[in-house]
Parts: C-alpha cells; sequence; structure tokens
C-alpha cells in the first residue's frame, strides 16, 4: 500500500492509521499539556476511535489512550505512516 | 564567590529578567523536550514486551464507544442502575417503615405509661422519631443499592468514557466535557459535585457546570422521584414490569435534566458567559476490574453513614419544627395550614399545591425531608393514620387529590428546583459572588416554575385530567 | 520528635489514592491548599516507631506550573521540603510517567520511585527491569501493586532507609546542551547567591530559562516571609497564576 511522505494534520487520519508526529503548532498551556501526554515529536500514534458523534477522537500514545478535540488535533502535524483497514 | 547577599525582591526580578533575555523559543523547547526524551530512552533500556500490548481495552472501547453501540450502552447502563436500585430497595424500604412504625407505637406506650404530657410525645415522637424514621427508611435502601452500582461503574473505569460520548454535545453547548464527570458526581450530592468543578480550569466552564449540576437528581430527590413513579407512574403494572416501567420514567426524567442542563449552558455561553470552550485532553485509563466487596463495602458504608447523619443533623430539627408548626394555632388554622392556604392557589396553578410548595419551601436545607414534611403535613389535618406500608401512603395522597399531574409535576420540580441549602453555601464558597449564587438559585427556580405551569396548562387544556 | 512528612506525587490513574488510602487507612482529613481551590488530602501512619504525615499532591502529568494542580504540587516539593517525596509511576505506561519522575528528580534528591499496578503489566507481559531503572535514576526503585497490597512493607522500609539516611541518592541530572549548560551555571550561581543551599538552584535557574512567572511571584513571596521572619512551612501558596 504507498503511503505519501506527506506532511499532514492529525485529524485527517482516519481510525487505523498510524500517524508518526512531526511537529506540534501550538504555544503556551495547550503545547505543554500535548508534550506531557506523549505527542512529542518521534511519537507514533495509532489513531483508535472516533466518538460516537464525531468528535472528539481518541488516540493511543506512549501506552495510553488520550481523547483530543479536532480544535487541538488538527494543530498536530506528522506524516501517516501506515494506513488502517479501511 | 560565595558570599550570600541578602535577597531582595529586586535582586530576583533583575536575575529573572536576565533569564529571560538569555532565553529563546528553542531553548525552552529544548528545556522540555530533553525529559521527553530522556524518559523515552531509559524505558527503551528498562521496559520489555513479552508479547505484543494486548489491546483488551480497546476492543472493549469499540463496543462502549462505538457510533452505533455507545449511546444504548449508556442509556441501557443507566437503566439498569435504576431497575436495580427500584427492585432491590422496595422490600427493605418498607421493612424499615413497618420497624420504625412499630417502635413508634412502643415509643407512645412508653410516653403514655409515663404519663408525658401529649406536646412532649407530639414533639419527640409524632415529629422527631417519625420525621428522621422516614427519611431513613426512604433513603437509605436505595442509596445502600444506587451507590455501590455506581462505585463498580466508575472503577471500572466507564465514566471517562461517558465523558467522550458526550463531550460532543458539551462542546456545541460552549461547555467543557469534563462537566459531564461533574454531572456524575451530582448523582450522589450536588454539593459535592459543586466542589468536583474544580477540575474545570477555565472559570467561565466552571461556572457553567456549577450553575446546571442541579439539574442532576441528588440522592436526595432520588427517594422523592423513586417513591412517586412507582406510585403513580407505574399503575396498572405489578412485578418486574412495574419496576421496569418506574426505571423507564426515572431515565426520561434524568435525560430531561441533561436536556435543561445542555440549554442552559448553551444559553448561558451565548449571553452571560460568553466565551469559546477551552482546550481540552481527556484521559480514558484502562478498564479496571474492580475489587468488588472493596468497592461495594466502601461505598454502601460510606453513604449508609453519610445518610445517617444527614437525617440526624438536618431532618430531625426540621421534623420537630414541621411538627411545631403544624401544631400551633392562630385562630382555628396551625401556622402550617396558614402557611399551606396561602401557597395553594399558586401551587395549584403549577399542576400541585399548597402542602408541597411548603414541603419544598421548608426542604430549602435538605433534600431529604421534602417528602417527610409533605406527609406530615398532610397526616396532620386528619385522622392520624398509622403509616407502616408504603401503599397506605398513595391513598393519602389521593385523598388530597392527587393525579398523575400532581406526581409528575412534583418529580419535574423536585428535579428542576432551587438547590438544596448546602449547595448554595457551597456555591457561595467557590464563586465567592452572591449575584451568581442567587443565580444558581434563580435560573432553576424559573425554570422548574415555568416547566410545570406549562405541563399542568397542556394538560388541563387537554382534558387529560 | 516531630512526624516525617512524606509527599506522594503521580499521573493521575496511577492508583495514588489507593496507595494514600491504603497507607493512612481512616487516618486522613482534606482540606484546600492555602488560597487555591485544590483538595489537600493529608493523613499519618507509624512505622518502626516514627511517626509520619503523608501528602497526596494533586494527580498531575507534569510539575510546570501549567495549572493551580501543578503549581500546587510543585510548591510543596519545593517550598516545603518534605523528607521523602514517592512518586507513584503507572507500569502500564511507564515512559509517560517518567518524565514526572524526571522532574521531580530535579527539584530534591530524597525521593523514592514507585512502580504501581505492577501486577496489570505482568498480565500484558510488560517487564520492568527496576534495578537497572534505579541504577539509572540513582534512587530507589519499588515495584508494587498497592490494589493487592504487594510491596508495601518493601515501601515502608525504603521510606525508614531513606529517612534515616542509610541510603544516599544520587538522582539522575539532566544534561543539556552546552549552551543552555553555561546559561544555567550563570544563573545558578546567582540564585545560589541569593538562596545558597536553601532552595535547589540549578532547578531554578532552569525554570527561570524557562520563563515561568508564577515561579517568580512565588519567590518574592518567599524572600518577603523571609524577611518578616515567617518560616517556610507558614507560606501562603500565591494565588495568582
Amino acid at each position: 500500500m504507498p503511503v505519501s511522505k506527506k506532511i499532514v494534520p492529525l485529524s485527517e487520519c482516519q481510525p487505523g492509521d498510524c500517524f508518526l508526529l512531526r511537529e506540534l503548532k501550538v504555544e503556551g498551556v495547550m503545547r505543554r499539556r500535548l508534550l506531557d501526554l506523549g505527542f512529542v515529536a518521534g511519537a507514533e500514534i495509532l489513531v483508535l476511535q472516533k466518538s460516537p458523534l464525531g468528535d472528539p477522537v481518541a488516540f493511543r500514545v506512549s501506552h495510553t489512550t488520550i481523547a483530543l478535540r479536532e480544535e487541538e488535533s488538527s494543530l498536530i502535524f506528522g506524516e501517516i505512516i501506515r494506513r488502517g483497514p479501511a | 564567590m560565595s558570599f550570600q547577599s541578602a535577597p531582595t525582591p529586586r535582586l530576583l526580578e533583575q536575575i529573572a529578567n536576565e533569564a529571560k533575555s538569555a532565553s529563546s523559543h528553542e531553548i525552552r523547547d529544548q528545556i522540555v523536550s530533553n525529559i521527553y526524551q530522556t524518559s523515552r530512552a531509559v524505558c527503551e533500556e528498562v521496559v520489555h514486551y513479552k508479547q505484543p500490548p494486548q489491546a483488551q481495552t480497546e476492543k472493549l472501547d469499540r463496543i462502549f464507544t462505538s457510533r452505533i453501540w455507545g449511546f444504548p450502552i449508556m442509556l441501557s447502563m443507566l437503566g439498569m442502575v435504576f431497575y436495580l436500585t427500584i427492585a432491590g430497595a422496595n422490600v427493605p424500604s418498607s421493612m424499615l417503615a413497618s420497624a420504625f412504625g412499630w417502635a413508634e407505637g412502643e415509643l407512645t406506650l412508653l410516653f403514655q405509661a409515663i404519663n408525658a404530657p401529649a406536646w412532649l410525645h407530639g414533639v419527640l415522637v409524632l415529629g422527631l422519631f417519625r420525621g428522621t424514621g422516614w427519611v431513613i427508611s426512604v433513603m437509605l435502601p436505595p442509596m445502600a443499592i444506587f451507590f455501590p452500582v455506581f462505585a463498580l461503574l466508575e472503577n471500572y473505569g466507564y465514566l471517562p468514557r461517558v465523558a467522550f460520548n458526550m463531550d460532543r454535545l458539551f462542546k456545541k453547548a460552549g461547555a467543557h466535557g469534563k462537566q459531564s464527570l461533574t454531572m456524575a458526581m451530582g448523582f450522589g450530592c450536588n454539593a459535592a459535585a459543586i466542589m468536583s468543578t474544580r477540575i474545570i480550569e477555565s472559570p467561565r466552564e466552571r461556572m457553567l457546570a456549577i450553575l446546571t449540576n442541579n439539574f442532576v437528581p441528588c440522592n436526595g430527590r432520588w427517594p422523592t422521584l423513586i417513591l412517586l413513579a412507582s406510585l403513580f407512574m407505574a399503575v396498572g403494572y405489578t412485578g418486574a414490569a412495574g419496576t421496569l416501567v418506574t426505571a423507564a420514567v426515572l431515565m426520561g426524567m434524568v435525560l430531561f435534566g441533561i436536556i435543561v442542563t445542555l440549554t442552559v449552558s448553551w444559553v448561558l455561553s451565548k449571553t452571560a458567559l460568553k466565551g469559546v470552550p477551552t482546550h481540552y485532553t481527556l484521559e480514558l485509563p484502562p478498564f479496571r476490574k474492580p475489587k468488588f466487596w472493596n468497592t461495594v463495602l466502601r461505598a454502601s458504608l460510606d453513604k449508609a453513614w453519610y445518610v445517617l447523619k444527614r437525617a440526624v443533623i438536618v431532618a430531625a430539627p426540621a421534623s420537630i419544627l414541621t411538627w411545631v408548626f403544624a401544631n400551633i394555632y392562630v385562630g382555628d388554622t396551625s401556622i402550617l395550614m396558614h402557611f399551606i392556604q396561602l401557597l395553594d392557589p399558586f401551587g395549584q396553578a403549577l399542576g400541585m399545591d399548597g402542602f408541597i410548595l411548603a414541603a419544598f419551601i421548608l426542604g430549602l436545607p435538605a433534600n431529604e425531608i421534602v417528602i417527610p414534611i409533605l406527609i406530615m403535613a398532610y397526616l396532620s389535618q386528619g385522622a392520624m393514620l398509622e403509616l407502616d406500608d408504603l401503599s397506605e401512603l398513595k391513598q393519602v395522597f389521593l385523598n388530597h387529590g392527587w393525579t398523575w399531574l400532581t406526581a409528575l409535576n412534583m418529580m419535574l420540580f423536585s428535579l428542576l428546583h432551587y438547590p438544596c441549602g448546602t449547595t448554595l453555601v457551597n456555591i457561595y464558597k467557590e464563586t465567592k459572588s452572591t449575584k451568581w449564587t442567587f443565580m444558581a438559585f434563580a435560573i432553576p427556580t424559573a425554570i422548574a416554575i415555568a416547566v410545570t405551569f406549562l405541563t399542568a396548562s397542556i394538560a388541563r387544556g387537554l382534558g387529560w385530567v | 520528635m516531630s512526624a516525617i512528612k512524606v509527599a506522594l506525587a503521580g499521573n493521575p490513574n496511577t492508583g495514588k489514592s489507593t496507595l494514600f488510602n491504603t497507607l493512612t487507612g481512616l487516618k486522613q482529613h482534606t482540606g484546600n491548599w492555602p488560597g487555591k481551590t485544590v483538595i489537600r488530602a493529608e493523613g499519618s501512619f507509624e512505622h518502626k516507631g516514627e511517626e509520619y504525615v503523608l501528602v497526596d499532591l494533586p494527580g498531575t502529568y507534569s510539575l510546570f506550573s501549567n495549572s493551580a494542580d501543578e503549581e500546587v504540587a510543585r510548591d510543596y516539593i519545593v517550598f516545603e521540603q518534605p523528607d521523602a517525596t514517592i512518586v507513584v509511576l503507572d507500569a502500564t505506561s511507564l515512559e509517560r510517567n517518567l518524565n514526572l519522575a524526571f522532574q521531580v528528580l530535579e527539584m530534591t534528591d530524597r525521593v523514592i520511585v514507585c512502580i504501581n499496578l505492577i501486577d496489570e503489566a505482568d498480565k500484558k507481559g510488560i517487564v520492568i527491569d527496576e534495578k537497572k531503572l534505579a541504577a539509572k535514576l540513582g534512587v530507589p526503585v519499588v515495584k508494587m501493586s498497592a490494589r493487592n497490597k504487594i510491596g508495601i512493607d518493601l515501601l515502608l522500609n525504603t521510606l525508614d532507609h531513606l529517612v534515616k539516611e542509610k541510603i544516599n541518592p544520587s538522582p539522575y541530572r539532566m544534561t543539556y546542551s552546552e549552551e543552555i549548560e553555561r546559561k544555567i551555571s550563570q544563573i545558578e550561581a546567582q540564585i545560589t547567591g541569593l538562596f545558597g543551599a536553601e532552595l535547589p538552584s540549578r532547578w531554578i535557574a532552569l525554570r527561570l530559562l524557562d520563563g515561568d512567572d508564577a515561579l517568580v511571584a512565588k519567590l518574592k513571596e518567599y524572600i518577603d516571609k523571609k524577611k518578616d521572619g515567617v518560616t517556610a512551612n507558614e507560606l501562603p501558596i500565591s494565588a495568582n497564576s
């Protein structure tokens, strides 16, 4: 399965996708919070599950499950390294 | 150089400013990310995985938070909790009621034997003992079931999933996703839930959570809702079917409370508390099998103790006071009846009566005592009934002209009306604002009045009652 | 002899409260942190004839004063200087949890790292080499399951050894790039000039480089109170954020 090396926001991923985090375009407290939770450059993030109403989305990061709203996940950039089963 | 200059704030400020100017965005980022990188490097050395990580929790999450099953499961969990509570509490409640009835009889005999004056017997036995006894027999059994079951769900890790499922709705309403967690606390006690809103850091969103928490029925109001639902809503159903209908009615009440919460949050965040939702992260911890007996025992003992304490601290003096008001006469009517007659027209307009409104007003210190006060007020009027059976209670209500509408509106009023005294005190302590404390009183009260007036008018207009 | 002060730090959902309950039983009381709407839980227990006071710090992901919770936890460790700080980590997500441990190690030497939920990690096939970790971190590491009361004795004995100075921890020091290290040592010297060995000056230097205004305000308060002859223990925690 060809996977592009294009840099995309995490919010564009679908459940099952595996995402390699490159950059956080967030500042201040939220940046720290995301770093604390394991959203650091180089981290692999597995997109787990959308909430029944579509947002927020749960992610597997650093062996824990963290849910983010689209407002936050759209500021997290990286590349999709593996597409989930469609 | 190691001499110690006397530390002054100015010197410190100077150093801090120097440090700031020596710093840069890159340096700050490096300081922070260094820790994360070190953690990762250390983990790679000391942590080994014998097998690929098992995704037990994720599999469960795929069901619990699924598009199709997420909400149905949430509703059926809630329904199940109610069903267990109602089905399980019935028998012990009746047993406690008849035990207290028996003890009341014995106490009366004792008072007669020692030739105690009638007023003393009235205050202590018919007031204090009966009122407290009612609070315990109506409250204790449902709480001793509801809280352990709820604690099991909580310890299992289900509540964050509820927050996850519901977040979108709260975001739309301009509120914080964690508000659903503080609401869950409210099922236990609104006063405690007000304290728990501290988990919401943004002051605006915290205020929304504080102002709307009351629309979740607390342990003081459950018995009222359960009692009225089972007496009046499940008519014609017996056994399991009756319990099921009662549970369904309760669930309807809770859902209505959630709708009101979201609506009020939405209106407030468009008006008095304008703003956009702040950032949000929510951890979904792994599901963990709770220590069953440990959890059950801790929760039921804690709650049992709490109920008994409240019964004695709040219900006891209130019961005495109610008895006194009901037995001091001005002209040929008691003070209580004067008060009730004054309220009656308004009560009737809301589909209830003066007794019910008086009970809610006197019940301000604690919702637990609303039903006991109401019963005492009804009983003080006519012949003294021996109340050792819950089904006799319905007759008392029917004798005072109750219909299903009276029961429904009392339930709605109980769900929506002002928070209890303890909660208001806590709201003041947490907000330090008389204005917002007043709002926390006024908003629910206005809604309670509007909703009951509306249902009464519609039901009467359509000739349903 | 006065009681030994022990602080309990850790991420949320690590079983920190379970450990707190296990150690203190019913001997606990809760209140507010001075000036903050953050719940403060304190309890006491006895071990080997010593009286301990255990302070349950708010569960936080880090100690960079992002929130009232984090400020409270951090201020307690730095200004109240407990005799020991137990950092509770979740064995099943050690990587994220270690962040907090490293942050605590920058503030104080007297640390015990406690890896909780070890039974769950076992079930998930996660193996943690605690000896290696202890060697890396330079402080005692105890594996335990507070829920099933595994490892409690080991923790208490380690605590006993630590406060009686039978163990001398030498915590891991983060090293930064040469440029940052140079800046740190400059500021550190000045801070040491101000506070001597009372406060962790390297840590303060780092926080100042990071532009931590909340800490500056808190330090100013500390200076003022000291001038008035008030000890650090009575310091109110600053109300600004």
